[in-house]
């Protein structure tokens, strides 16, 4: 899933300053997974928000509402009979969310009220932990099921760079050397074999470099 | 013989080869270049420029390059992934080879954490196999990698390096056949202190034939003080250096351990000089490079044959 982290009050609160009247919405999706931008998460925002500002002697009417996910169209819509009541929105939907709504309704600004961070798993409760960047051509065939993109901090394809010590990366001894991690699996399941042959250079016209990518499937659409 | 270089006439040769290295300086000025080549020039066969090593930002290795050949030296050019993607490799191959640079290093790079410029974008289009890759598809097939054809032809002999003390270590002999099967022609080792380790892993080499599709330098570097034996042993990750030479060094007066230190070298390059599979060293004096001649004569390797 998509994981967030809510940013830094005092940031919010300079997005809205000059605001006395917010709609603050939420996400069931991911974000609620995560507890970055759920229903929680909006309700737990608006009180802080409203605290902050009644101490500031300005005192600020918030809206909560939390749709079903802020990346299809049809949620979206539940919030056009009211959003123009408002003089802004902030959205605690990851990067996605937050762009659909401001696209939607351009009569209002809108405000991200998290950080979009990564694709990533919940290894245990409160932590979450990326494992994919999206590069939309997938080798985890090639690597045991741990992708070398994400996992190594050079992005190497061919194995561990001199840096690798103790199973630890170079780059910090809190971070696992991703090529001992696709070593070790392999080498359990018998294929090191597989480590022999060079992975090409990569094509990376499928990965963020070419402008927003796009999606089209005939046999769905109407 | 690929290329021009003189370091791959020895090489080629059987003689066994010299090499050494030296940092570019932090600023434009050329004379702390000439400097450092002046006192190695004529104990090595070849000289490596570093390519803005630990990431901390430099004058190129491009540039420094060029400035030792001047000087009537064979430049090594460093090159690494980690700041360049394949237009501007390509580009800088071409550049190099059109100023008369034949040797070439290929390396992914310190991660730029290390550095002073920390909140960089690395660029990793490519690693450092491919760079390999890359080097010798323009060199033996005169094109890009594009598919274009090129209006001449980087000559340029390949190397790359080895690190036998990282970890995994039973894939290290396996991340070097992969850099010979794409081409690499010479290989630079990290430093080896621990003697016992890099023999393992000469068996391995060996095992697999390696050594005879391959030039292997191994790679010294003198330790000034425990200082600096520490620091590498405990703050430089894929470093292997064992307790009892630290100990050896702890053992001499405070101000004769630089001397001690220059004796390891000259020991380690003794044995190395003896071993199957090695053809030559590679002496990495880091800002020391005033002891590359004393270790070079200490060793038995002048003098170098002359161009």
């Amino acid at each position: 899933m998509i994981i967030g982290e809510g940013k830094p009050i005092k940031d919010i609160l300079v997005m809205i300053k000059n605001y006395s009247k917010i709609l603050l919405i939420g996400c069931r999706g991911c974000v609620t997974v995560c507890s970055a931008g759920g229903e929680k998460e909006v309700g737990i925002l608006a009180s802080v928000l409203s605290l902050a500002r009644k101490k500031e002697g300005k005192e600020i009417e918030i809206r909560e509402v939390t749709l079903e996910r802020q990346c299809d169209p049809e949620y979206l819509e539940e919030i056009r009979s009211f959003v123009e009541d408002y003089e802004a929105v902030i959205s605690i939907a990851c990067g996605a969310g937050v762009q659909f709504m401001a696209e939607k309704y351009r009569k209002i600004p809108i405000y991200p009220g998290i950080n979009t961070n990564f694709i990533g798993v919940t290894e245990e409760q409160g932590i979450w932990v990326e494992r994919c960047q999206a590069c939309g051509n997938c080798k985890l065939h090639l690597t045991g099921g741990i992708c070398p993109i994400t996992k190594c901090s050079k992005s190497l394809l061919n194995g561990p760079c001199g840096g690798s010590a103790d199973g630890k990366c170079e780059v910090n001894p809190e971070v696992e050397c991703g090529w001992q991690l696709i070593y070790d699996l392999l080498k359990e399941q018998g294929k090191l074999d597989t480590l022999e042959v060079i992975i090409p250079i990569n094509d990376w016209s499928t990965s963020r470099d070419g402008g927003p990518r796009k999606i089209v499937r005939e046999d769905l659409k109407l | 013989m690929t290329s021009k270089s003189n370091l791959e006439r020895i090489l080629e040769k059987g003689d066994f080869a010299v090499t050494s290295e030296c940092g570019p300086p932090r600023g434009a000025d050329p004379e702390i270049i000439r400097k450092k080549g002046k006192l190695i020039k004529s104990s090595v066969d070849a000289i490596n420029v570093t390519d803005n090593q630990t990431s901390m930002v430099r004058m190129s290795s491009f540039s420094s390059c060029i400035i030792l050949k001047e000087m009537g030296m064979n430049p090594v050019l460093q090159m690494v992934t980690r700041d360049r993607n394949r237009i501007a490799i390509q580009s800088d191959i071409l550049g190099a080879a059109a100023l008369g640079i034949n040797n070439i290093l290929c390396l992914s790079g310190d991660h730029q954490k290390f550095g002073d410029h920390d909140t960089a974008k690395n660029v990793y289009d490519m690693d450092s196999i491919h760079l390999i890759q890359t080097v010798k598809y323009m060199r033996d097939e005169g094109k890009f990698l594009g598919g274009d054809e090129l209006k001449g032809i980087p000559k340029f002999f390949i190397g790359a390096a080895a690190n036998p003390f990282a970890d995994p270590f039973e894939f290290r002999v396996v991340r070097l056949a992969k850099k010979v099967a794409a081409g690499a022609q010479f290989i630079q080792t990290q430093c080896i202190y621990n003697l016992d380790r890099f023999k393992i892993w000469m068996e391995q080499v060996r095992e697999r034939g390696l050594h005879e599709k391959v030039h292997i330098l191994g790679g010294v570097t003198p330790i000034k003080s425990l200082g600096m034996a520490k620091y590498m042993k405990n703050m430089v990750p894929g470093m292997d250096v064992p307790d009892e030479l630290i100990a050896r060094i702890k053992g001499v007066d405070k101000e004769k351990r630089a001397e001690e230190g220059i004796k390891i070298c000259v020991e380690t390059i003794q044995q190395l000089k003896e071993m199957e599979g090695i053809h030559g060293v590679h002496i990495m004096a880091i800002e020391w490079e005033e002891m590359v001649a004393e270790i070079a004569k200490e060793a038995g390797l002048l003098p170098r044959p002359s161009e």
